[in-house]
Formats: structure tokens, C-alpha cells, sequence
């Protein structure tokens, strides 16, 4: 089921009763969810990610704004009947019930004609129980299971009802590192599976970038972004996205477009055609440095640092705005590190520039 | 690894001291006189060893009626306040606009003398020269006789005690259910809620469940001190219980050592061992119970 929102805001008042003027979690958010799709709602913290979650789940009004569940407006259909399955960050799992009876729950709940016999619950519960792979656990308790098992229950919980819209509110971000890579993948596997719209809040862009078919970057309750994880990666609105996404991240520069030419400090980097002369920002991915004894960005060598795969090397320039330059080059690449000074040429579709005063992307003509 | 021992005894030292003059001693001390057979006081000499006191207690009908009423007073005040507060501090947790005052309101008895609120009791109750009392006051404006609720019939009796004793306790199960209330995480409501659960399947799986615990200890505190209860009774019907038939087993317990038939300490001493059989027994049932379920 595809999700729309149109001008989506929520207000809260301020909590220091002396300003008067609202805090604005959610501002004006205009975007369609297409049918099936894993999103990711991806921000630093604060930017209003789980708040835009919540109101999509019903546990918030929102101040302005309409929800859509396919052609459904939902906006101010209560939490219990829009059918969206909810996974907390915290994983809310009733700590009194088994792994069974938590998963059942959600079955138990339903009336009328929706109403179940025992055995076709226990079967629903079983099979969704299997889809994440905890099956064996069905009898214990929350409290004598692994955070990563827990995960997985709290999802078996939001499934085993069929929601039409899964929502996952930072659902990894209580797991250590070995057991995110490996959950996410898995996460991927059983929205696959289901075929679930399932919107997915994170402030990790890696496990945004991985796993996700869009990516909603945004920023103080603000859309930045949206697009597939790659486009955004390679054509980054503007110098916030820009920043936001990748590991490492992104170097940004001062800079300034002279005749056509883009220079950082005095090294006339890049060939820039159709762009008027103007100050920019300017943002050099870390796999945008080619080394070249002869190449016109000449920067202070400060570490080499190699990691098997490929190597890093860390250096400095005066035209930079972010602590230090990170070039991501291939090992196969023979560095001379000799004379503490390194020269670059750039790969051009690895440098985006951005307007000083709005921080844009300035598209070339 | 000896010395260590010495060391952490010399620190406890002052603790036993205290526990064992004012607490271990007294209560070997009322073993020993339960079982002496004829104490006099004033010799400090006694017959023989056996269980005479213990018969001579059992026998007693003044003990059997403190025995009659301590239980009605426990059987129907532990429950029904416990509920009672239960749906209060149900109510408090969902009303948002003024609860402070409420909660002020209701916690109020607490901090009240338990004496000046028998004295308000009484100008509720209690039948005078001048007045029948506020209740009665009410029911005869429904057309009834006037109730003698201090010297009347026992059923009568049992109702102000009964009434009084749940609006003595009320305050402190209260307080105790909404702060267990509120410790319940909202995050169990939201995925509740979203699941499309109903008020009373939420109250009855998640609520009910989450703060057990703090009913359980309510229960039993609550069964322990009911059992226990003597100042509430005098505080309305004044000192002489046995005559008003009112008595309970505290109260027989004391009427026997200072009352004004007192000075028997082994009849009282058979008595307090008698109640603490009693509370023992109620409390491992209670114990037993709560572990099963909660």
C-alpha cells in the first residue's frame, strides 16, 4: 500500500513558557511512498524522523497536513484502526507474556469478523515466527532473549497481523555492531519476502544507504532529499546531504569559480564551464582524489594509513573547511610519500559545488 | 580471613545489641510466658509449664468475639480498599486538569490524626442528646428510621468500622497504585494501542499484569496491619471495647495486660502468639499465591 503525505507539520509548544513560538518538529512534508518499498527516514537527531513516524502511525495528531493510505485518508483515523504493525526502538515486548503469548497479542486483539479461532492464530503465529527465524525461542520470556532476539520478536509481533504499512522506529540502534550488519540484511530479507510498505527511521546512513529502495534525508523537520540511495549519494542537493551521507565523509573546502575554474586556496583544481564567478562551498568525496605527482591540488601529507583493500591518506590544505582531507585511494596505487607533500588530480563527478550563501548544489551549465 | 570475621561482627555489634534487647528478647520473653500457668504478677511466681493459657484464651468468649470480628474487619476492608484505591488511582492516572489537587485530596486521611478522625466519625454517626448524626440525618430525610450506628445492632457497628477502616487505609494504597501506575512505560501503550487493543485489554494484560507486584504487596500489607488493627476501634467506640462487642484480638491482647481486668501477661502473651500464628499462616498463603501469579 503506497503512503502520501501532503503538507505534513506538527507544531508542539515550546517548554519554556517564556517563548511563545512553537517548536516545529515536522515542517510542511510532501512525499508519496511507492507501493512495497523500503524507505528510510534518515536525519541526525531531532530532525523530527520519529515524529513524521508517529504520525503515521496515529500516536500523534498532526497540527496540519494529510495522511494518505493508498487512496485513504487517514489523517485522523486513531492509532487502533489505521493497521500499521510498529516496531520500537526499545521493542516494547510485554515483559510478563512469552515470546508466544507477545506475538499472539496483536491476534487477540481482533473482533467481529476479523476474529481468529485459536488454531489459526497459533498458525499465523508460527509461521510469522519462522519469517524471522525465532521459533525455537516461542516459550521463553523477553527477559531470556538477546537484544538481537528481542528485535526479531518485536518484529514477529508487528508482522503476525498483516499490517498494511510496517514502521520501524530506529529498530537497530539497541544492537552491537556485528549483529546490526547482520539483522539489517535480514530486514531486507523479510520485507522482501512480505512484500510490506515498510518505513524504517535511522540516523545511520550506512544502514540507510544498504538496505533501503529511498532514502528521506532530513534535516530541523525539513525534507532535504528523496531519492535511491545512490542517486542521492552522487547528486546531493545540497551541502547538508552532501555531508550527511557516507563514510568517510565527505571533504569540504573553500573555494572560489574564476573564469571557469574552480580554486581552492590558490591551486586551480577543476575546470568548472557555466558557472558565474562567485565564492563556494565545495564538497570532494574521499574516492574523488586520483594521486598524481603532477596534478594541480596540492595538499601537506599528514598519515598513509593502508587497510588492506584500499588506503587512506590524510592530509591538509589551507582551503579547508572539515578538520582534515581523507582520500580514499586503491592499494594497488604506489604512493610517494617522501617530502611530506601530496598532489591530486580530481575525478570531477566526485566534486559537487555549493552556493556560500544558501548551500545549494550549483549545477554546471 | 578470622580477623575479617571479627572485624564485620564488632561492626554489626551495635545493631544486634539493640535488635536482640528490644526484639528477640521480647519475643522469647512472650514464648515463656504463654506457656507459665498461673503468673502472678506481683510475686513474679507461677505453678507450672503447659498450655492452660493457650485453652484458657480459646475459651474465652470475649476472645472468640475479638477473633469473629478482626476477621469480618480483614475480610471485607482488605479487598474492598484495595479496589477501592485501584479505581482511583485509576481515574487520577487518566484525568489530566487539576490532579495535583486530587491527589492532595485524596492522600489528606493520611496525615490526619486517627483519633480527630474518629472524632469526625462520630459527628457522622454517633446518636446524641442534640443530634442523631449527619448520616442519620439523611436517612431520615429518605424515610427511615434513625440507626444507632455506636451502641446499636453489631451489623450496624461493623459497617462504621468497616467504613472506617478502608477510608483510613485508602490514602497510602493510593498513592502507592498511582506511582506504580505511572512507573508502567507509555512505549507498552503505544505498541498496544497500535496493535488495536481494547481499554479493557489493556487494563486487564498490561496494566493488571505490570504492577502485580505492587498490589501483592499492598494485600499482604494490608492483611497484616487489618489483623492488627486496635486504634481505629478505639478511636469509635472508645476503650472499653468488650463491652460494645467490638473488640479485637490487639485489643483483647491489651485489655488483658493494662485493661481493667488486666495485669494477666500469660493470657496475653498466649493471645499475641495466637494473632501471630494467624498472620503467619495468611501471609505464606499470600506469598504462595502472588508467586504463582504475578
Amino acid at each position: 500500500m503506497k503512503v502520501v503525505l501532503e503538507n505534513l507539520t506538527k507544531r508542539f509548544p515550546n517548554r519554556n513558557k517564556k517563548i511563545k513560538e512553537d517548536v516545529i518538529a515536522v515542517n510542511k512534508f510532501s512525499f508519496e511512498i511507492p507501493d512495497g518499498k523500503l524507505i528510510g527516514l534518515l536525519g541526525p537527531s531531532g530532525c523530527g524522523k520519529s515524529t513524521t513516524l508517529n504520525m503515521i502511525s496515529g500516536l500523534e495528531k498532526p497540527t496540519e497536513g494529510k495522511i494518505f493510505f493508498g487512496d485513504d485518508d487517514v489523517t485522523t483515523v486513531p492509532a487502533e484502526h489505521r493497521g500499521v504493525g510498529l516496531v520500537f526502538q526499545n521493542y516494547a515486548l510485554y515483559p510478563h507474556l512469552t515470546v508466544r503469548q507477545n506475538i499472539l497479542f496483536p491476534l487477540q486483539n481482533l473482533k467481529g469478523k476479523d476474529k481468529l479461532t485459536k488454531e489459526q492464530m497459533d498458525e499465523k503465529a508460527d509461521e510469522a515466527a519462522k519469517l524471522v527465524q525465532i521459533f525455537e525461542l516461542m516459550d521463553r520470556k523477553p527477559s531470556e532473549l538477546s537484544g538481537g532476539q528481542q528485535q526479531r520478536v518485536a518484529i514477529a509481533r508487528a508482522l503476525v497481523k498483516m499490517p498494511k504499512i510496517l514502521l520501524l522506529d530506529e529498530p537497530l540502534s539497541n544492537l552491537d555492531a556485528r549483529l546490526r550488519l547482520q539483522t539489517r540484511e535480514e530486514l531486507k530479507r523479510i520485507q522482501t519476502k512480505t512484500g510490506i510498505t515498510t518505513i524504517f527511521v535511522t540516523h545511520d546512513q550506512e544502514e540507510a544507504m544498504s538496505i533501503c529502495d529511498l532514502i528521506v534525508v532530513m534535516k530541523d523537520g525539513l525534507l532535504q532529499q528523496i531519492g535511491k540511495p545512490q542517486d542521492v549519494y552522487d547528486d546531493p542537493k545540497n551541502l547538508f546531504v552532501a555531508k550527511f551521507l557516507g563514510t568517510p565523509a565527505i571533504n569540504t573546502f573553500d573555494g572560489e569559480i574564476k573564469d571557469g575554474v574552480l580554486f581552492i586556496g590558490e591551486d586551480a583544481v577543476l575546470k568548472m564551464d557555466g558557472v558565474t564567478d562567485q565564492k563556494v562551498h565545495v564538497g570532494i568525496r574521499p574516492e574523488g582524489f586520483i594521486p598524481d605527482e603532477n596534478g594541480p591540488f596540492k595538499c601537506d601529507l599528514k598519515a598513509y594509513e593502508v587497510m588492506g583493500r584500499d588506503s587512506s591518506i590524510i592530509s591538509s590544505h589551507d582551503g579547508m573547511t572539515s578538520t582534515q582531507i581523507r582520500a580514499i585511494i586503491s592499494s594497488d596505487i604506489h604512493v610517494n610519500t617522501d617530502g611530506g607533500k601530496v598532489s591530486f588530480a580530481l575525478k570531477p563527478h566526485k566534486v559537487h559545488i555549493f552556493s556560500k550563501e544558501t548551500e545549494e548544489r550549483i549545477y554546471l551549465g | 580471613m578470622e580477623k575479617k570475621d571479627f572485624k564485620g561482627w564488632l561492626y554489626l555489634l551495635p545493631a544486634i545489641l539493640f535488635l536482640g534487647l528490644f526484639m528477640v528478647y521480647p519475643l522469647i520473653d512472650v514464648v515463656i510466658y504463654s506457656v507459665e500457668e498461673g503468673y502472678n504478677f506481683a510475686s513474679q511466681s507461677f505453678f507450672g509449664y503447659g498450655v492452660y493459657n493457650f485453652s484458657y484464651v480459646l475459651h474465652d468468649p470475649f476472645f472468640m468475639q475479638a477473633i469473629k470480628n478482626t476477621f469480618i474487619i480483614v475480610i471485607i476492608t482488605v479487598p474492598l480498599s484495595t479496589l477501592i484505591a485501584l479505581l482511583i488511582s485509576l481515574g487520577l492516572n487518566s484525568i489530566k486538569p487539576l490532579r495535583d489537587l486530587y491527589q492532595t485530596v485524596f492522600f489528606l486521611p493520611y496525615v490526619t490524626n486517627t483519633l480527630a478522625v474518629g472524632l469526625v466519625f462520630m459527628i457522622l454517626f454517633k446518636k446524641t442528646a442534640y443530634s442523631d448524626g449527619l448520616i442519620n440525618l439523611i436517612i431520615n430525610f429518605f424515610g427511615h428510621e434513625s440507626i444507632d450506628f455506636i451502641d446499636g445492632p453489631y451489623a450496624a457497628k461493623m459497617f462504621v468500622m468497616c467504613f472506617y477502616t478502608i477510608w483510613i487505609v485508602l490514602p497510602f494504597k493510593i498513592l502507592i497504585l498511582t506511582s506504580a501506575l505511572a512507573s508502567v512505560p507509555q512505549t507498552y501503550y503505544n505498541a498496544a494501542k497500535v496493535d488495536g487493543t481494547s481499554k479493557f485489554r489493556i487494563f486487564y494484560k498490561i496494566t493488571l499484569p505490570m504492577i502485580s507486584p505492587m498490589i501483592s504487596y499492598l494485600i499482604i500489607t494490608g492483611f497484616i496491619g487489618a489483623f492488627k488493627a486496635y486504634s481505629d476501634e478505639v478511636a469509635i467506640f472508645g476503650t472499653n471495647l468488650n463491652a460494645a462487642g467490638m473488640n479485637t484480638i490487639v485489643g483483647y491482647v491489651y485489655d488483658m495486660l493494662y485493661g481493667n481486668s488486666g495485669g494477666y501477661p500469660s493470657y496475653a502473651s498466649a493471645a499475641s502468639l495466637i494473632l501471630f500464628a494467624i498472620v503467619f499462616t495468611i501471609t505464606v498463603i499470600n506469598l504462595m499465591v502472588s508467586r504463582k501469579n504475578v
